[in-house]
């Protein structure tokens, strides 16, 4: 379990990581998404100890990560693929790490075998590709056999079947009751891995939920009309008492519309139809959406505070993606000095 | 706190104990481990034998070759002077690769990332970096020893046979693990350079511009009024103070400056005040 309290992170000028509340929770993978610069890392390096928070703390199943006496048998970390000394072994980068664990020799071997390096353990790490640091780097994150696990875009530079193959890890360690913490910018991936969402944006929470709610409040579905006799189609729709919207090119379009009834209707007063769909929008459109808001307002450069954040949750059950989190934040702005 | 509202399916709130537990058995780490790690890794790397075995043929090699020369040449070796003494400028050249080595053991780090991993593994700083220290320096010292004794051994060697006199134990301990004990100070100091400055290139230029500068400096100090920090520049340089481990011991005791052993507890003072600032700054900075 790791829990986030208040953290922020401030680089002179820039605020790169404001105000953090949230928990990830051991036996589900909690997906941490946000796009490029949203300070999925900074908040990462802080929950490791690397970086010291401008305010606020974490903790690691209660304890700070200084303070953890087996670090590496406790969580075990993906930061940066590429972040190893170019003229080590992989099969020596590792040994080195668990040296200073002390854990066993045998483990190496083990991890090597999970990610498949084997046949390259006695190769230097400057010759391996993206993909083959990432499997490295995920083997260093596995050594300790540890509870908590933290990836930081794991999937960058993986060929699909290595994509389908973290995606599997992932599971299958949640599954066994460990904590499984996993960055992306990539709503798409999320879905397909993470059972938990934070969202973050400008370092700002956006939403914290599970991804069953995450897609049901997010997707909207519609249903798409194309007919030659619109005029008659929406007098008889209007009529049942359902309102369509006018889309370019001639569309229509009903909100959480039914297309089975919509169909009858059409059938029963003898208009055609030349297409008549129920159409779902992507989680991506739901994403960027959000994230996009956090841009606008950061403009503003007021703080969320925690009142803002407190009614951001609060507001769970909204239907509307961008107006939950963003609102209470405004209205909660505060001048700054 | 602001916990989510949604309820999780399969987590269990604010059970710490609960979870995933590991069978691999759990150890309170130790310095002792971090030195097996920093072992691991000065011996995992090509760089760490390029650039000690240059040194090793450097010392060597300059030693060696200045002996012969001085064998060969017509004019004898004047009685009276400490034999080991042509050990010097072996050392001297040599002071690149044990600086370079020094510097490159924590600033490659830095260039890398690994530093990151490796404070992830450990996160007491100071352990890493006294880890490393112990580790370098063992290593610097038994490889000076080594190739500064047996040009030491060589020279007299040849040099008793051309009438040169035999060193004293004073003369033999100060030009073997004297000279070493300072060459391993200096890989030290180059060391905490690396990891103050966190940068290779410039930690090695400060290192050896701080070996050379004093005497460029003082070489064209003309000035009368000078006279003082010009001598000082002079008796306090690397050189120098290398050069007096290789001093006459029964010799006129030079006016001012370092005598004796005085450039080791220099060097020791200089190096332990850099690592603790470097400690200060460890535990203070981002990695
Ligand atoms: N060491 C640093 N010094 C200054 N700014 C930084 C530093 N690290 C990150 N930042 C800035 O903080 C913001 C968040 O970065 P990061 O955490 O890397 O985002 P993400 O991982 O979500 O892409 C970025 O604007 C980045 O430029
Ligand atoms: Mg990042």
């Amino acid at each position: 379990m790791i829990e986030l309290e208040g953290l922020t992170k401030r680089y002179g000028e820039k605020l790169a990581v404001d105000n953090l509340t949230f928990t990830v929770r051991p036996g589900t993978v909690t997906g941490f998404l946000g796009p490029n610069g949203a300070g999925k890392s900074t908040t990462m390096r802080m929950i490791l100890g690397l970086d010291h928070p401008t305010a606020g703390n974490v903790r690691v199943d209660g304890r700070r990560y200084q303070e953890l006496k087996d670090p590496l048998t406790y969580m075990g970390a993906l930061l940066d693929a590429k972040a190893v000394h170019g003229g080590r072994s992989a099969y020596n980068h590792l040994l080195c790490l668990a040296q200073s664990n002390g854990i066993p020799d045998r483990r190496v071997h083990e991890v090597l075998d999970t990610v498949g390096l084997t046949p390259v353990a006695r190769k230097k790490a400057k010759g391996f590709s993206l993909g083959m640091s990432q499997r490295l780097g995920i083997a260093a994150a596995l050594l300790g056999d540890p509870r908590i696990l933290m990836f930081d875009e794991p999937v960058n530079g993986l060929d699909p079947e290595g994509i389908h193959w973290i995606r599997g890890l992932m599971k299958s360690l949640a599954a066994q009751g460990r904590t499984v913490f996993v960055s992306s910018h990539l709503m798409s991936e999320m879905a397909l891995t993470a059972d938990h969402l934070v969202v973050i944006g400008q370092g700002r929470l956006l939403a914290d939920t599970s991804m069953a709610d995450f897609i049901e409040r997010n997707s909207r579905c519609y249903v798409r009309i194309r007919t030659p006799e619109r005029e008659r189609l929406l007098d008889v729709l209007s009529t049942a008492g359902i309102t369509a919207v006018e889309q370019d090119g001639g569309l229509l379009e009903v909100e959480d519309g039914e297309a089975e009834r919509i169909g009858e209707l059409a059938a029963r007063h003898r208009v055609v139809l030349h297409e008549l769909s129920s159409r779902q929008s992507s989680l991506e459109e739901a994403f960027m959406q959000l994230t996009a808001g956090s841009v606008e307002y950061h403009a503003h450069t007021g703080q969320a505070e925690r009142a803002g954040q407190a009614g951001q949750t609060g507001q769970a059950g909204q239907a509307e993606p961008a107006a939950a989190p963003v609102q209470p934040a405004v209205a909660d702005m505060k001048k700054e000095s | 706190m602001s916990t989510p509202q949604t309820p999780l399916p399969q987590a269990v709130p604010s059970a710490w104990e609960d979870g995933y537990t590991s069978p691999i058995p759990v150890v309170r780490t130790h310095l002792g481990h971090a030195l097996a790690s920093e072992w691991t890794k000065i011996r995992s790397v090509r760089s760490t034998m390029w650039t000690l075995g240059v040194y090793v043929l450097l010392v060597l090699g300059i030693g060696l070759l200045f002996g012969l020369i001085i064998v060969n040449s017509s004019s004898e070796y004047q009685g009276g002077e400490n034999p080991l003494a042509l050990g010097f400028f072996g050392l001297l050249v040599g002071s690149v690769c044990i600086i370079t080595l020094g510097v490159l053991t924590t600033a490659s780090e830095y260039g890398t990332g690994m530093v990151r991993t490796t404070m992830t593994a450990c996160p007491s700083r100071t352990r890493v970096l006294a880890a490393k220290a112990v580790v370098f320096f063992l290593v610097a010292f038994t490889v000076t020893l080594f190739s500064a004794g047996v040009v030491a051994l060589a020279q007299t060697a040849l040099l008793t046979g051309n009438g040169a006199r035999q060193p004293t134990g004073e003369e033999w301990l100060k030009g073997t693990v004297g000279v070493s004990l300072y060459m391993a100070l200096l890989g030290l100091l180059s060391l905490v350079m690396g990891t103050i400055l966190r940068h290779s290139a410039g930690a090695i230029t400060i290192m050896i511009g701080a070996v050379l500068a004093p005497l460029v400096i003082a070489a064209f100090m003309y000035a009368q009024s000078l006279e003082k920090v010009q001598e000082a520049l002079f008796n306090y340089s690397i050189p120098s103070q290398l050069a007096i481990f290789y001093a006459n011991s029964d010799g006129p005791l030079r006016d001012s400056g370092p005598s004796g052993w005085d450039p080791l507890w220099i060097i020791l003072g200089v190096t332990a005040a850099a690592f603790a600032g470097a400690c200060a700054l460890l535990q203070q900075r981002d990695v």
